[in-house]
Formats: C-alpha cells, sequence, structure tokens
C-alpha cells in the first residue's frame, strides 16, 4: 500500500483546482485519480463560451478554461493517475483508496481525501416518465457527449423537456448544426437555467420556451416517434385535455443534476437531503474527518468558476488538517428556511467569516435572504432578482454571530 | 435459400431456449426462429425475475406440476450453466383472518403440489427475516429464489448453440406450409426455411403460430403487468420477495429484491389486446407504490431508476377462466408440431421441464439418438463487479481489459463488454450487451458508458454510427455524423 | 420606446430596462456593469454574437476540435459562418489558440481552436 499525503477522487475541476492550490500552499504529496482518458471532466466537452468571467475575468470557452488547471497541474508536476476508477474508500485516521486502472487494483493510504467527483444527470427513469421505451431519448449531456466528443449527432427533429443550461446550450449547438428544434417544455412556471441562456440559446433562434409544461408520454416501440406534452397545473400536475402530440425522434432531457456521492455514502459520510452532496462544515470537511468535498459532488453550482473557488478555499483548511493543524469545531448548525433550497456550509464554528452559498427554492424579486440566529440577524442580503437556477454567495462576518445558538436562512 | 432442419423451433424466449438445448442432447438439426435481435425480449425477459415454489398452482396442473420440479433442481441448472441464481426465500404477508385462512389454504395445496418447506411465521419470525415488513405473520416458502432471466435464457440459447443449434434474429415467421414429402415449409420476413418438425414456443405469438399450423380456436389474453425498479441501496434491505396474500388468479404487487441488488415493484395485472406495447401509464406507477407501500416502507419516488412491462399470454375458455398450460401433438391436423400455448407464469421457472415434456412428446412418435458429444456445461462472462477485491486484481493481472472500468454504477469492465460484444449468438445490438453485463443498467441509466459502449459496438462490428441499433428493427441510435468527411 | 433586455454578456443576466425613440438612445437602466450598458447599445443598433462549433481534424487522437469565435459577428450571419466552417478540415496535430481561419467572410473575427488534438502517431493510444 503506497502512502500518500492526499488523494483527490476526480480530475475535474474542482480537483484540479484543489490540487493546484494544496501544491501552493506546500502540500506536495497529492495523487489525483480520474477514471477518463484524459483529466478536465465535464467540461471537455462544454465547447461553448461563457466560462472564467469571475475566476480569471475573461470569457473562455469549457477546453480552455480547464487548460489554465492543466497548465498549472504540469507546471507543478502534480501527479495524476488517468483511467483509474476508485471502487473504495475506507475513512480512518488514515484513509484508504481503493482503484482500478489496467495496471491492476491498486490501494493508497492518505492523511487526507478530497471527494471531487462531480455530479450525473437526472434520468428519464428517475423522473418516471411514462410511456414506451424506444432508442432516441437521451440526456442533455449524453447528446453533448456525442457530438463535441465523438462527432455523432442524435437526431434531426428534436424535442427538449428541461430547460436546464446544459438543456438550452444544446437546443443551440442542435440548430447550430442543422437539427429542428421544436420547442423546449420546462415544469415549472420559469426557466431552471439561467435567464442568458434562455436569451441566447432559445430565443436568439426562435426556439420556444413553454413553461408549466411537462412530456405526459413516449411514443416509439423501436425509434422515438414522438411525446405527448400536456400543461400543468401549480402543483405540477398535468391538466387533462391539454395533451398535445409532437412528432420528433429525439427527446433531450434537461431535468436536473444529482451530486455522485455512492462513494461518500459508502464510506459513511452523511448526506444532505437538499443537496444530495455531503453534509460539510466551514471547512470544508465532511462528517469523516479527514474527507472533504468541494464542487459539484457536494452541491450543484451554477457557473464552473464557483466550483474552482470553492475547491480553492477547500485547499486551505485541507492543507491545514494535512499539516496536523487541528480544524475549528463546528458545533453551530445552518439550516434551509423559508424559501430556500439549500445552503452549505451545513455547520460553522461561529468564530470566523465564511462564505455561505445557497439557492432560493422559487424565483422572488426585490427582496432579502436574511441569516438569523432566532431573532437575531446575522446577515442580510438584498436582491432584485433571485432565482433557483442562480447560486448565491454571502459573506457572513464572525461579528455578527454569537457561538450558542443555530442559523437559520430565509427568504424575506 | 432454404435451409432443411429437423426440427424448427419458433421463438428464442426461455421456453424456445431451454427447448433448443434439451433437444439437442439427441442428434438433431435444430434451428430456432426468433423475430427479434435477441432472445428474451419479451415474456421471458419482462417479469418478477422470481423462481416460484410452486404452491400457487391448482393440484395436478401441468404448471404446478412442471414449476414444482424446476425449483428442485434450479440450483444444478445454475452451476450447469453459470447463471446467476440464488435460493433466498420468500414471503406472502398477511394481516386479517382472512389472510391467515387463504395462506393455510395456499400452504395446504403447496403440501399437495409436493412443494417441501412451507411454514406459517408470526410476527417476530417475520420481521427477523425481513426487518422492515408490514405484516402480522406470512407464510414462508424456504425454496423460493431469484435469478436473472436475461442470463438464464442467454444461457440456455448459447449452449444450445454450442451443442450445434442454429439460431436466426429477426426472423418473423408469416406463414407455414406442409409439402408432398411432408416437410414443413415456413416461411419468415428474412426467408424460407423447411423442418421435419415444427415447435411452436412463440410465447404472446402463440395463437398466430397455432393458426398457421391449422390449431384454430385459441383464445389468448394479455395480461400486461407494470414495474418500476429502485435504487440499489435499497437491495440490502430486502432479504427476500415479500408478496400479498395472492387473489386466486392474480399474485398482487410484490415487492422482490433482484439478485443484482435493485428493487423491483410490481406487476399490476391489465388485460390487453395489443401485444407490442409495453408503455406504462402513470396511473400504474402510482398504483405500484401505494400497494407496495403497504407492505414494505422504504418505497420512495426519488429512489426509482426505471420501469418496465411485461405481457403474459394466458390461454382462456369461452368464459374466459384462465387455464393450464397447453402443450400438444395434433396428429389430426399438424402431425410433427408440437403446439404450445398460453405458456405464462410460472414459464421462466419452468422452463426446462417444460423442455424435457416436449422432448419426450417427440420421442413418443420417433426415437431419437443421443448426440454423444452434448455438453451441459456453459460458462458466462466473469463480472468483475461481483468478484472479491483479490478476484478482481487477479482479474486485471490476465487480462488488462478487466481493469478498464466502462459502466461506473455497475462497475461494468471492459473486458466484458467485448465478450459480450462477440457472443456466440452474434447479437449485436445495445440491449444484448445491456442484458448481457448490466452496462447502462445503474443509476445513471447509461448517461456515462453508452457513448463508450456504442463506439466500441463500432469498431468491434465494423459499424458506421447509422448502423448502430439500440434494440430491436428501426431502433436507430444515432443519426450519424455531426461533420461527414474524413 | 421602452424595451427589456436580459444582458447575456455574464451569468448575472441584468435585466436592462431601455427608452429609445426614433433617432437615439433616451435611457438605458438596470445592468450591473459598464459592460451591459455597452451590450445593449450594440443590440439596439446592430446584434452581435459569438459561436462556438467544431471542425473535422484528419489524423487526431480525435474525430473534431473545438472552436469558437474570438470576437462577435453580426447576428444574422451566424448560419453562413457554421456553413464556412462546416467546410474546413484540419489536420492534426492541432493546438489551443491556433487560428483556424483568419477572418471569416470577412466579418473581421477570426476561428481558434479551444483545444489541443494530437496527431495519432504521436500519442497514446484513443486519448479522448
Amino acid at each position: 500500500m503506497k502512502e500518500k499525503d492526499v488523494i483527490i477522487i476526480g480530475g475535474g475541476p474542482a480537483g484540479l483546482a484543489a490540487a493546484a492550490a494544496l501544491y501552493k500552499k506546500g502540500i506536495h504529496d497529492v495523487l489525483i485519480l480520474e477514471r477518463e482518458k484524459n483529466p478536465g471532466g465535464i467540461l471537455r466537452q462544454c465547447i461553448h463560451d461563457g466560462f472564467g468571467l469571475t475566476r480569471f475575468h475573461e470569457t473562455l470557452s469549457g477546453p480552455e478554461y480547464a487548460q489554465r488547471f492543466l497548465d498549472e497541474i504540469e507546471k507543478y508536476h502534480i501527479p495524476y493517475l488517468t483511467d483509474t476508477m476508485v471502487l473504495g474508500l475506507k475513512a480512518g485516521t488514515r484513509k484508504i483508496v481503493t482503484a482500478a486502472s489496467r495496471s491492476g487494483l491498486e490501494e493508497w493510504s492518505a492523511k487526507a481525501v478530497i471527494l471531487a467527483m462531480g455530479c450525473r444527470e437526472r434520468t428519464r427513469g428517475a423522473l418516471g416518465i411514462p410511456g414506451e421505451r424506444p432508442a432516441g431519448v437521451f440526456t442533455a449531456g449524453t447528446a453533448q457527449a456525442y457530438m463535441n466528443l465523438y462527432n455523432r449527432m442524435p437526431g434531426k427533429e428534436i424535442i427538449i423537456l428541461g430547460s436546464g443550461d446544459i438543456g438550452m446550450i444544446m437546443a443551440r449547438r442542435l440548430t447550430l448544426e442543422g437539427a429542428h428544434v421544436q420547442a423546449v417544455f420546462e415544469v415549472l412556471p420559469y426557466a431552471s437555467g439561467l435567464p442568458r441562456n434562455v436569451e441566447q440559446c432559445l430565443n436568439d433562434y426562435g426556439i420556444p420556451l413553454y413553461l408549466s409544461h411537462t412530456v405526459t408520454e413516449i411514443h416509439g416501440d423501436a425509434r422515438l416517434k414522438g411525446v405527448t406534452v400536456s400543461e400543468v397545473d401549480s402543483t405540477r400536475t398535468p391538466i387533462p385535455g391539454t395533451e398535445k402530440f409532437y412528432a420528433c425522434d429525439t427527446l433531450i432531457l434537461s431535468v436536473g443534476l444529482i451530486p455522485e456521492n455512492e462513494l461518500t455514502s459508502e464510506a459513511g459520510g452523511i448526506l444532505d437531503l437538499h443537496t444530495n452532496g455531503a453534509v460539510v462544515d466551514e471547512n470544508f470537511q465532511t462528517s469523516l474527518p479527514g474527507v472533504f468535498a468541494a464542487g459539484n459532488v457536494l452541491h450543484v453550482h451554477d457557473l464552473v468558476d464557483f466550483v474552482s473557488l470553492e475547491a480553492e478555499k477547500l485547499a486551505d483548511s485541507a492543507a491545514r488538517y494535512i499539516l496536523g493543524e487541528p480544524l475549528r469545531d463546528c458545533p453551530l448548525k445552518i439550516s434551509a428556511g423559508s424559501s430556500i433550497g439549500h445552503v452549505v456550509p451545513q455547520r460553522i464554528s461561529g468564530k470566523t467569516d465564511f462564505l455561505l452559498s445557497l439557492r432560493v427554492s422559487s424565483p422572488h424579486r426585490n427582496g432579502r435572504i436574511l441569516v438569523q440566529q432566532g431573532n437575531h440577524i446575522v446577515a442580510a442580503h438584498e436582491f432584485r432578482r433571485a432565482v433557483p437556477a442562480e447560486m448565491l454567495q454571502i459573506k457572513i462576518p464572525a461579528a455578527n454571530i454569537n457561538c450558542t445558538e443555530d442559523l437559520e436562512v430565509s427568504v424575506e | 435459400m432454404q435451409e432443411q432442419y429437423d426440427v424448427l423451433i419458433i421463438g428464442a424466449g426461455v421456453i424456445g431456449s431451454a427447448i433448443a438445448r434439451e433437444m439437442a442432447r439427441y442428434k438433431l438439426k435444430i434451428g430456432v426462429l426468433e423475430k427479434n435481435l435477441d432472445v428474451c425480449n419479451e415474456t421471458s425477459g419482462r417479469n418478477s425475475a422470481v423462481v416460484h415454489g410452486g404452491f400457487a398452482y391448482d393440484t395436478a396442473s401441468l404448471k404446478a406440476r412442471f414449476c414444482v420440479e424446476a425449483n428442485r433442481m434450479m440450483g444444478d441448472l445454475a452451476s450447469e450453466l453459470d447463471f446467476p441464481f440464488e435460493r433466498c426465500g420468500k414471503v406472502l404477508v398477511g394481516n386479517t383472518p382472512e389472510d391467515m385462512t387463504h395462506l393455510h389454504n395456499t400452504l395446504r395445496q403447496g403440501k399437495a403440489n409436493g412443494v417441501t418447506n412451507l411454514e406459517i411465521i408470526g410476527d417476530d419470525k417475520l420481521h427477523e427475516l425481513v426487518p422492515a415488513v408490514i405484516g402480522k405473520f406470512a407464510m414462508w416458502s424456504h425454496n423460493s429464489g431469484i435469478m436473472d432471466p436475461f442470463l438464464y435464457t442467454v444461457a440456455l440459447a448459447e449452449n444450445a448453440q454450442a451443442n450445434g443449434v442454429d439460431f436466426y434474429f429477426g426472423h418473423r415467421v408469416i406463414d407455414i406450409q406442409r409439402d408432398r414429402d411432408s416437410l414443413y415449409i415456413v416461411k419468415t420476413s428474412q426467408g424460407c426455411f423447411s423442418s421435419r418438425w415444427i415447435v411452436n414456443a412463440a410465447g404472446l405469438g402463440c395463437k398466430e403460430i397455432s393458426d398457421m399450423l391449422g390449431i384454430k380456436g385459441y383464445k389468448v389474453i394479455g395480461s400486461k403487468g407494470d414495474y418500476i425498479v429502485l435504487d440499489k441501496k435499497l437491495g440490502a434491505l430486502l432479504p427476500m420477495p415479500v408478496y400479498p396474500v395472492p387473489s386466486n388468479t392474480y399474485m398482487g404487487v410484490h415487492v422482490t429484491n433482484t439478485i443484482d441488488g435493485n428493487v423491483t415493484v410490481g406487476p399490476n395485472a391489465e388485460n390487453v389486446t395489443d401485444f407490442s406495447y409495453y408503455g406504462v401509464p402513470k396511473r400504474n406507477i402510482d398504483f405500484l407504490i401505494e400497494s407496495a407501500s403497504r407492505l414494505w416502507p422504504h418505497i420512495s419516488r426519488k429512489d426509482q431508476i426505471r420501469n418496465f412491462s411485461g405481457i403474459l399470454p394466458k390461454w382462456v375458455d369461452a368464459n374466459g377462466n384462465i387455464q393450464d398450460y397447453k402443450i400438444e401433438l395434433r396428429d389430426d391436423i399438424a402431425p410433427h408440431a408440437i403446439n404450445l400455448v398460453g405458456i405464462e407464469s410460472p414459464g421462466l421457472t419452468s422452463a426446462v421441464p417444460i423442455a424435457r415434456y416436449v422432448t419426450g412428446l417427440m420421442q413418443e412418435r420417433e426415437k431419437l439418438t443421443a448426440n454423444r458429444s452434448f455438453s451441459p456445461i456453459r460458462r458466462g462472462i466473469r463480472r468483475f463487479a461481483a468478484c472479491t477485491r483479490e478476484e478482481q486484481a487477479a482479474l486485471i493481472a490476465a487480462n488488462p481489459d478487466y481493469g478498464e472500468i466502462i459502466c461506473r454504477c455497475e462497475k461494468v469492465t471492459k473486458a466484458e463488454l467485448l465478450q459480450a460484444i462477440h457472443n456466440p449468438l452474434g447479437v449485436s445490438t445495445m440491449t444484448g450487451v445491456k442484458y448481457r453485463t448490466r452496462c447502462m443498467m445503474g443509476r445513471c441509466q447509461g448517461g456515462y458508458c453508452q457513448t463508450r459502449l456504442e463506439q466500441l459496438l463500432e469498431k468491434e462490428c465494423g459499424r458506421q454510427a447509422k448502423d448502430i441499433i439500440y434494440s430491436r428493427q428501426g431502433a436507430w441510435l444515432l443519426q450519424g455524423k455531426v461533420r461527414e468527411g474524413i | 420606446m421602452k424595451k427589456i433586455y436580459t444582458c447575456i454578456i455574464c451569468p448575472n443576466s441584468c435585466e436592462i430596462e431601455t427608452e429609445v425613440s426614433d433617432r437615439e438612445i433616451l435611457s438605458i437602466t438596470g445592468n450591473l456593469c459598464p459592460k451591459g450598458d455597452a451590450y445593449v447599445r450594440q443590440e439596439i443598433l446592430a446584434p452581435e454574437r459569438t459561436i462556438a462549433t467544431s471542425v473535422l481534424v484528419a489524423n487526431g487522437v480525435l474525430p473534431l476540435v473545438s472552436v469558437r469565435l474570438v470576437r462577435p459577428i453580426p447576428k444574422n450571419r451566424i448560419f453562413d459562418v457554421m456553413e464556412e466552417i462546416k467546410k474546413i478540415k484540419l489536420q492534426a496535430p492541432v493546438a489551443s489558440g491556433d487560428i483556424v481561419r483568419k477572418n471569416i467572410l470577412g466579418l473581421g473575427s477570426d476561428i481558434i481552436a479551444t483545444r489541443s488534438v494530437q496527431a495519432i502517431s504521436a500519442a497514446d493510444p484513443a486519448k479522448i
């Protein structure tokens, strides 16, 4: 068994940023384990631009954004193994990581482990969309991989279910390549992706977005022949009599992302039912001491820039842990109150400033995000518009926090 | 071109495949005609995957006789043919005095059928067996089990093929005639075949084929059942299938652990006339969740990863009463044709005894010579995910393709995919690989691995992207390339 | 005339309210930064967009290389540019940042590669 200071599971944006940041903090005994043939994660297939405005102050495509971090990895000679799938993680004083690759089954013992496995797409099966099971139903990311990595065209007559960002980006991508995108249907009364993507991916190309609509049946015993779409009421229940048939050969689903935490659970880490990621404290430490998490494995981000920034922040505390410095105890809980989808971190010390990440659970205008301990307002963040598509981050000063009461976040 | 056979079996479901294997024990030239592109695409592969004990069927019926016999031999079959089978037992759970009466009747019927190891258990024992189950008492059938219907059928078919049987996929039977030499001429969607014997193992198509043979008048109804599949994290909580107390004709919605660690919930039962429609309506999903939640508390929509349905062909009399299996040799109408009608549940369990019975009918008409080179042994694809760490290390050391994991959820390696792509039956669909390996069957439903599998299929089969078939004829996966031209 | 634009420059997606007469822009409000102001002025005058797509590569470890425009082009020329890009065939190796086509269709914008694609002979097999 080989020993390492830290093993990073996943060589996507979170893992790469964490590795480079750790190196800069003097932690050089790092190993990144990546299951794909190349590091870079999902960015490799995100060929559209719009990445990097926050982190690098310029707009880059996904591959270019990834390359910035890969250049650093190369510069510091940080080792990584590709085509290497982690099969098991055992948390203890030392963390035991088992992985498979063509060269065999290997085990490492590490002081710390950083979880950076990203997320997966919600599928048709998870939604339980009724109907037959023909070929031609793809998640947006799978369609994106086929087109951008493998030069394969999924189909010609397209319907998109879900207005997530990848779905809208694929609407544009398919249109540019000559497919006919008939419409995007969204079950919610608002778009679930960013407004700018509604503008530049749908409106620019005359693709209609139907809110409060969903696919209620899939037709075709071999290749997809069409879908039935219905309007839904405020409880997302299809309204009888509103069914409409759309002939199509391809259905693209952009209906949500789920952090990929099977390893975390198997190792005994506690998950947050709202984020589907691990419960972490302000150090990005999970319930397993020495196991840290950042990026989309922790909670789904809207922008990769925040993934990188979060992973770089994680590196601060992971470095201290590896160097044997104690991390602050985090006895105070933070919970999501009214109109808040989730909050990260879920535990804090109360003794230091921290950055609170959150999402609202429904769109709001001209309101305030309140962070409270009982009736005491710890922080208030005013906004003109808050939508679930967008992750909000608020700096919370320690000076306003008392060290005894739990915190609750809500929209006023 | 006309191939001439001693026996042509119509249908490569579990029954057709089992018959092919049994008959391959004799010196016979055997062909199997299947309209789909793989084995067990219909009833055989779309069910609860439970190995039944045999207590639920009328005493002295063929269903009871074959099922009890099959249950006894399943362990030996599994080791001969190398398919996953586990004798985990099952419970039928009740709450009321009427339930208790029903369970006692079922137990009595089971004993009369020759089923052993049945007992009525109380609350304590029930909850020791299945901790979370909702119920006060149960009938516990020790001998019941679970298996993989795909791999079982694949195993039967591959073993038949290894012993000389020819399988023809994508061959739909259109017409059957008898020529002057008493040979059957079978016209299919891809050419004609001739044969001395015909076996109708067409499952849902049994009436159609029976009519073609001239044996008319059967009434076969379809009983469609829908299922949902739950995430693997629930499998650990369910050590054996949990059934409600059955009615006369319907076993009820049950919760079943699968051999791979998922949980299935189903089926409902709806009579249908369209035997090719497998859509699952929302109201049925709701019904399944609601019904099964009365048996087991862990069922949540959040954990469903897929739904599917299957249709049972049930032979009914003029009054609509469901009949026993019909397995006949009508010398008066169709000599040398063995006609199987209404082979429904427990057909998956009973396949091999049915096949022996069919072969026995043939032997009543002609003397069969043993095929001395027949081997009953077949080895399946070694599954990486099912191995211990030590075994995994050894597998990779012997074949590095075992170290390349393509399906992240089910931990299926490139080595397994290559074996499945180059399967002995020559099946080359995406779902053919899926059912043989579990690639794309996990919680991400192929989101991660399907592009890789598709690329591998193109390469290994020398096909263009547009020619990759997902499941059946007409199910093209991709339209072609984004950029043509190099 | 009043009109609301959604700024596409950054994820803030500012809703920018404008008032325009026949001849001039009377007001622009709601933008969080000057880029929003510039975006809306351009949008009123002559909308521009960038695009990202792929170009064929021969003898590369990948069949395609991702590309993008370095500066926006008139929105109504997007499909003309796409047609032009579809004709391009490159030989591996291609390096990220390589100019694939200078001044495409005379629109004053270059097409650049956004990733590197090694030649098959020079690379490990099938790196994707």
